[in-house]
């Protein structure tokens, strides 16, 4: 499905929150690709950083946040470079978004079919007012929603609806990276296991990559081709879905996968992961996993551990254990 | 028959009798419409199930099954339309004055949102000692505080004095629900009603939650009542699971059973669509989320017939009633 060009390349990027008297930096230093028509999840728990970087790369960091460092890339150009018009031809036709409460996101007092079209009309012109209703009808169709609704309100459609037009937003010009922040959460299961089909479906018809941020690891397993676990700010491990739970390399991937009940086997008690993460305004030394991990060593407090990769587990991981 | 009276590991358990039960209850709601010609909106239809001490029963289903309103009528908040609603054998329905403040206390619940169920402006102190005050007339002053630091203790909030003076937006999510966990059990409740107790918190807090209410459930003899619409940590809490659709009760069994061998096709649906790691989204098969129905009291047969893959002329028709597998399943489907 995906190729192994990378189109965004993410280096040593950086993101801090300024604080009135202190500076907690979010992301530190991360490195990632995402190939041609790939999923790349991010993965962690809350205020690793995962919706952090997303929003880096959308170019969306509003203070107090601030890009204090690093680059990324789209096809070689550096997106954080961007002056403002370039960066207007950046956001949706090449790069968009849905986010979780996206669907919560449409006003409510004007029919879907002017919010579609009035993002086709912002980014292209060209097309006219019919062409951007025509524009809207095929995406309608194109996630599965008669087009004969489209002049309906937001509150007339459900919740899996709503997030279904918000995904037609994203495809409305085509973009190469669909970001997608959680984008069933709030959906019922089986609404979402709808709606991640049909993402799917999409995504091989159309080719575009997708960077995949969720708390459920199991769906995040199902539909990604590979996947970055964060912690504190830092990526711990990078890996391919079909091995990061079977084959984890850093304990904390490991923790974070007994941290779901399974739907098969016997009816064992699990232990998940005790203690919380540190506060990223007073870090300690090492290595940040070292406080909750099983196996630290007295290197792990001493010295933060580097992400390497290791060819026979096709992992990268960042833990002195693997040396 | 009504269902759990079917139920053989129910009957074994009928020697400790329920705590709970609630029989053939039925609760309408008015949708709208002009007087004499109202419509009403069946939220359950016939549900019979039973609380026993010591066991956690699972209510599975997707938002608007009823799940959350069993919930509520067995705390009080609604009068059954039809039925009863039983605590060890007494309808609550009579419950009056000093006997409804004990039931209050008798059957306490856990709310989703850690975030609106503590009030910001008072410390967590504050939280554990107007129950105790109200509702424990045994303790008294340097006893009031004991109490405090051991319900906080029993919770896993070590040390406990740090935290009485502490205002819940100095917590994080699970702790904030570690305190509302524990001002429900500063009453000495015999059942607890969680819904969807860990739905609002991080996934590596969820199972340190679901961990602690497992211990207090066993420790303290608890009934509890778990509501959720992750099938995955019902089985992993719960002993037993009910699923619900559309206000019906259609499969209930020990959780494992239901899992391992759903007879329901909406239970089989619903398993289907949890996320599993061992496999990748196929796209072959298409099929798109329904609503569920209205369901009001002109409604006939089984709800679930519009989404049924394996719906029968009959089953437009009546809702059958619940044929036993064994072991203490049940399930209500005309075509098994």
């Amino acid at each position: 499905m995906s190729s192994d060009r990378a189109m965004i390349e993410v280096r040593n990027l950086t993101v801090d929150y300024i604080g009135e008297n202190s500076v907690a930096r979010a992301v530190n230093g991360i490195d990632f690709d995402i190939r041609e028509g790939e999923a790349f999840g991010l993965a962690g728990e809350s205020g690793c950083g995962k919706s952090t970087v997303a929003f880096a790369l959308a170019r969306l960091t509003r203070l107090p946040g601030l890009v204090s460092g690093g680059q990324v890339r789209l096809n070689g150009e550096d997106v954080l470079a961007f002056d403002k018009a370039r960066l207007k031809a950046y956001r949706w036709n090449e790069v968009s978004f849905v986010f979780q409460s996206a669907m919560n996101a449409l006003n409510p007092v004007i029919p879907v079919s002017e919010q579609i079209m009035d993002v086709i009309q912002t980014h292209k012109p060209e097309l006219g007012q019919q062409g951007a209703r025509a524009r809207a009808v095929e995406l309608f169709e194109l996630v599965g929603i008669p087009p004969r609704r489209l002049d309906d309100f937001p509150h007339q459609f459900s919740g899996g609806m709503r997030q279904r037009i918000c995904i037609a937003i994203a495809l409305a010009l085509n973009p190469k990276l669909i970001i997608m922040d959680e984008p069933t959460t709030a959906l019922d299961v089986v609404v979402q296991r709808d709606i991640i089909e049909q993402i799917v479906e999409l995504k091989s018809r159309l080719g575009f990559s997708v960077l995949f941020i969720t708390h459920d690891l199991g769906l995040m397993i199902e539909f990604c081709d590979r996947i970055g676990v964060m912690y504190s700010g830092e990526l711990v491990e990078v890996a391919p879905a079909e091995s990061i739970l079977t084959n984890p390399q850093h304990p904390y991937t490991r923790a974070l996968g007994n941290s779901f009940p399974p739907l098969t086997g016997p009816r064992i008690r699990l232990e998940g992961i005790a203690g919380t993460p540190p506060d990223l305004r007073a870090l300690p030394q090492g290595c940040r996993f070292a406080s909750r991990c099983p196996h630290a060593m007295d290197q792990c407090r001493a010295q933060s551990p580097e992400l390497r990769y290791y060819p026979q587990h096709r992992s990268e991981a960042a833990c002195h254990l693997l040396n | 028959m009504p269902l759990a009276e079917l139920d053989a590991p129910a009957m074994r358990q009928a020697n400790d009798a329920p705590v709970i039960e609630m029989d053939n209850v039925d609760k309408e709601f008015v949708l709208g419409g002009a007087f004499l010609n109202q419509t009403f909106l069946k939220a359950l239809s016939g549900i019979t199930l039973k609380l026993v001490r010591g066991r956690a029963l699972a209510l599975v289903g997707e938002s608007g099954s009823g799940k959350s309103t069993c919930a509520r009528m067995i705390a009080g908040a609604y009068e059954p339309t039809g039925g009863a609603i039983r605590f060890q054998g007494d309808d609550i329905a009579h419950f009056r004055g000093p006997r409804l403040q004990r039931y209050r206390s008798e059957v306490q619940m856990v709310f989703q949102d850690p975030f609106g169920s503590l009030n910001p402006t008072q410390s967590i102190g504050y939280h554990l000692e107007r129950p105790l005050r109200l509702h424990r007339p045994d303790l008294r002053g340097r006893e009031i505080e004991a109490e405090m630091l051991a319900l906080l203790e029993g919770v896993g909030l070590r040390p406990a004095a740090d935290y009485l003076k502490r205002r819940p937006h100095e917590l994080s999510g699970g702790q904030r629900q570690r305190v509302a966990i524990a001002r429900a059990l500063s009453v000495r409740p015999q059942v607890l009603l969680a819904d969807e107790p860990t739905s609002m918190l991080d996934v590596s807090v969820r199972l340190g939650i679901l961990n602690l209410l497992e211990d207090l459930k066993q420790q303290r003899n608890l009934a509890a009542l778990y509501i959720t619409h992750d099938i995955a940590t019902a089985r992993y809490f719960a002993e037993d699971t009910a699923v619900m659709y559309a206000g019906h009760l259609v499969e209930q069994g020990p959780s494992q059973e239901i899992t391992d061998n759903p007879r329901h096709p909406y239970t089989r649906l619903l398993i289907d669509s949890v996320p599993n790691p061992s496999r990748k989204i196929a796209t072959a098969h298409k099929r798109r989320a329904a609503d569920i129905p209205l369901w009001t009291r002109q409604s006939r047969g089984c709800p679930f017939v519009s989404r049924c893959p394996r719906a029968l002329p009959i089953c437009s028709e009546t809702m059958p009633g619940p044929t036993p597998l064994g072991a203490g399943h049940f399930v209500r489907c005309h075509n098994l």
